[in-house]
């Protein structure tokens, strides 16, 4: 069995975020990049299953992407990924081309398994894996805080507004991770050396026979300021008082 | 535009984000000379489509088959009902049902999606959306390019719609089980049943963070003040990470995205991931025992001190005046 885990470069999330002048984007020079923290936990997640199970013969992680992409595959690796593939893309992408790159990456790979992660923490879509499992006709288990192997299929564990849900689904799948599913790995300086080692396998789009046409196409940014009173209160009596007949909210 | 609102619901009809979800469809509908549109699936729903009809217009696929929400399924029953009636526009809340299904429904639609929507306008006669983004610290502007559009919107940012005159129609429509995804079984569950209101329908929210320090004392504290103000609890991650609070609870970026008229932050520090998904809220009220905590920043009333000994004094004072 092999385990696909697809992984998305995103800022670093301790990091402020500032927005160009002209709107057209956000301010990348010095901005350091992390792997997207859902992305850890899918990977983390392959990683125990194939250490639990005997048949899964290989976890490959998959960013679809620009050469930027490389340090965060490299971190996937020395968690213990077996393998990377860089899917090189220059053009600007929405969760539709993603979708569309890695389903036809799938068809090729053949996995089992897609495990990623439920959302990107820069652009908070959400859409991905979704999206991937509908144009491969495959079932879906999202927001998974808890995968089982049982009899040929999986029982994952969704967190949902209602609470969790449990279902089952055949396989192939797409699983995405949320925040529960388990606490990442880190990657060790010595496994940060031999990663370096590893060829990354390089696969161009259009190779794929894949046409990147955007749906979601991105018009401006702008910052948000903050509006707030941020009145100190000295005392409970007084936190009251604004409450009740300032705000009139009590 | 002819926009089809996808519902979700409970027991005994629509829930009060749907309703956000028809105040944007009424919005667009009368900005473009449209029309609107409810889809409701489930299976024995004939009370709830009676409810929801008196919003909009209802469409029912009612069916054994589809009696838990499956995303598979759900978005066949979906896809078909937007093509066959030719729909241009697809809204739900941003709530975890429609994060699951409707991006897969845009995958069978040919993916013009924006998620978590809080506002919308037109250029050039172009509808566009904004959505936020980096936890909140940008707001985007984008257009969507293919036909339907899919969204969902934030409920806070479109406030609940409310029942129009005159009932509107109810039509069935027809499931074939033969054509729906069997791939995925509903096996349960498990929803923790709780005398408070939603987090994300509350008009008052208490939330506590790593300045409580167990279950009993979240439960003293924060939710001893809650029940004070008839309001929901809620926690940051750092609760629910240490087991202190169920996930369900978790306000941010990651959890549940908040709004209400009045938030109480109890021991929380004011993370950007936590401050995501409720700075929005009408009046912020924060109590930190540190002065330099960054939630003093998005607060409107700050005091500093200890929510051990504040919390047990406030609930109190409120006895006395309520
Ligand atoms: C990808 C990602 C996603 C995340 N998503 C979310 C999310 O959705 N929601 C979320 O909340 N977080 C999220 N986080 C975590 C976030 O970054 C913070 O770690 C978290 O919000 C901190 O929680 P806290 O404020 O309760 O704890 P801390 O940061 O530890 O703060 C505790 C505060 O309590 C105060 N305090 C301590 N004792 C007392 C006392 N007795 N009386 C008064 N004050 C006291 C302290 O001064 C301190 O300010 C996410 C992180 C990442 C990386
Ligand atoms: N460019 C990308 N390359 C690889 N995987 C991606 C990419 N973008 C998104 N993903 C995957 O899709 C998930 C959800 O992303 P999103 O839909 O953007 O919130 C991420 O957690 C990744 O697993």
């Amino acid at each position: 069995m092999k385990i696909l885990v697809p992984i998305k470069r995103v800022p670093d999330t301790d990091q402020k975020i500032q927005v160009k002048p002209d709107g057209s984007g956000i301010v990348t020079d010095g901005l350091p990049f992390v792997i997207n923290p859902f992305d850890a936990i899918a990977v983390e997640e392959a990683l125990r299953i194939r250490e639990k199970s005997t048949d899964v013969a290989e976890v490959l992680a998959v960013s679809v992407g620009t050469e930027a992409c490389e340090p965060q595959l490299r971190t996937a690796l020395a968690m213990g990924a077996d393998n990377a593939t860089l899917i090189h893309c220059d053009a600007p992408l929405d969760p539709w081309n993603v979708a569309c790159v890695l389903r036809a990456y799938a068809g090729r790979y053949q996995p089992e398994l897609i495990l990623m992660g439920k959302q990107g923490v820069d652009d908070d879509f959400s859409q991905t894996g979704q999206m991937l499992a509908a144009l491969l006709d495959w079932p879906q288990a999202t927001f998974a805080s808890k995968i089982e192997f049982l009899g040929g299929g999986l029982r994952v564990t969704r967190e949902t507004d209602a609470g969790l849900e449990i279902v089952r689904v055949s396989l192939p799948a797409v699983v995405t991770a949320d925040l529960r599913l388990n606490e990442p790995r880190y990657a060790s300086l010595t496994s940060m050396m031999k990663a370096r080692k590893k060829t990354i396998e390089r696969i161009p789009t259009a190779q794929l026979g894949v046409v990147i046409e955007p749906r979601l196409q991105l018009l401006g940014l702008e910052a948000v300021p903050s509006r707030r009173k941020s009145v100190r209160v000295g005392s409970l009596d007084e936190l009251l008082v604004k409450l009740r007949d300032e705000e009139k909210v009590l | 535009m002819r926009v089809l609102i996808l519902c979700e619901h409970e027991s005994h009809g629509i829930r009060l984000c749907s309703r956000s979800a028809v105040a944007f469809a009424n919005l667009v509908a009368e900005q473009t000379r449209g029309s609107v549109e409810c889809l409701l699936l489930g299976h024995s729903v004939a009370a709830v489509a009676q409810d929801a009809a008196a919003y909009a217009p209802v469409l029912v696929a009612d069916h054994p088959a589809l009696a838990n929400p499956l995303a598979d399924r759900y978005a066949k029953v979906i896809s078909d009902v937007v093509k066959q009636r030719g729909c241009d526009l697809v809204v739900a809340a941003a709530t975890t049902f429609a994060k699951d299904i409707l991006p897969r429904a845009a995958g069978l639609l040919g993916g013009a999606m924006a998620s978590e929507v809080i506002g919308h306008e037109f250029r050039d006669g172009q509808l566009c959306f904004r959505r936020p983004l980096f936890a909140g610290a940008v707001v985007a502007t984008v257009a969507l390019h293919g036909r339907p559009k899919l969204v969902t919107i934030r409920p806070s940012a479109y406030p609940a719609a409310g029942v129009r005159a005159g009932h509107g129609d109810i039509t069935a429509v027809a499931v074939d089980e033969g054509i729906l995804p069997k791939k995925t079984e509903f096996e349960a569950l498990q929803s923790k049943l709780s005398n408070r209101p939603d987090v994300t329908e509350a008009r008052i929210v208490v939330s506590g963070g790593r300045g409580i320090k167990s279950s009993e004392d979240f439960e003293r504290l924060v939710g001893g003040l809650a029940d004070k103000l008839h309001a929901a609890t809620g926690s940051s991650r750092a609760l629910v990470d240490a087991g202190i609070t169920p996930n369900a609870f978790q306000v941010g970026q990651t959890g549940k995205v908040v709004a209400p008229e009045l938030y109480i932050a109890l021991g929380i520090s004011g993370a950007v991931q936590h401050l995501a998904g409720m700075k929005n809220s009408k009046t912020i009220v924060a109590i930190n025992s540190d002065p330099e905590a960054p939630i003093f920043e998005v607060a409107d009333y700050g005091l500093v001190g200890d929510v051990y000994e504040l919390v047990p004094q406030m609930i109190a004072k409120l006895d006395g005046a309520l």
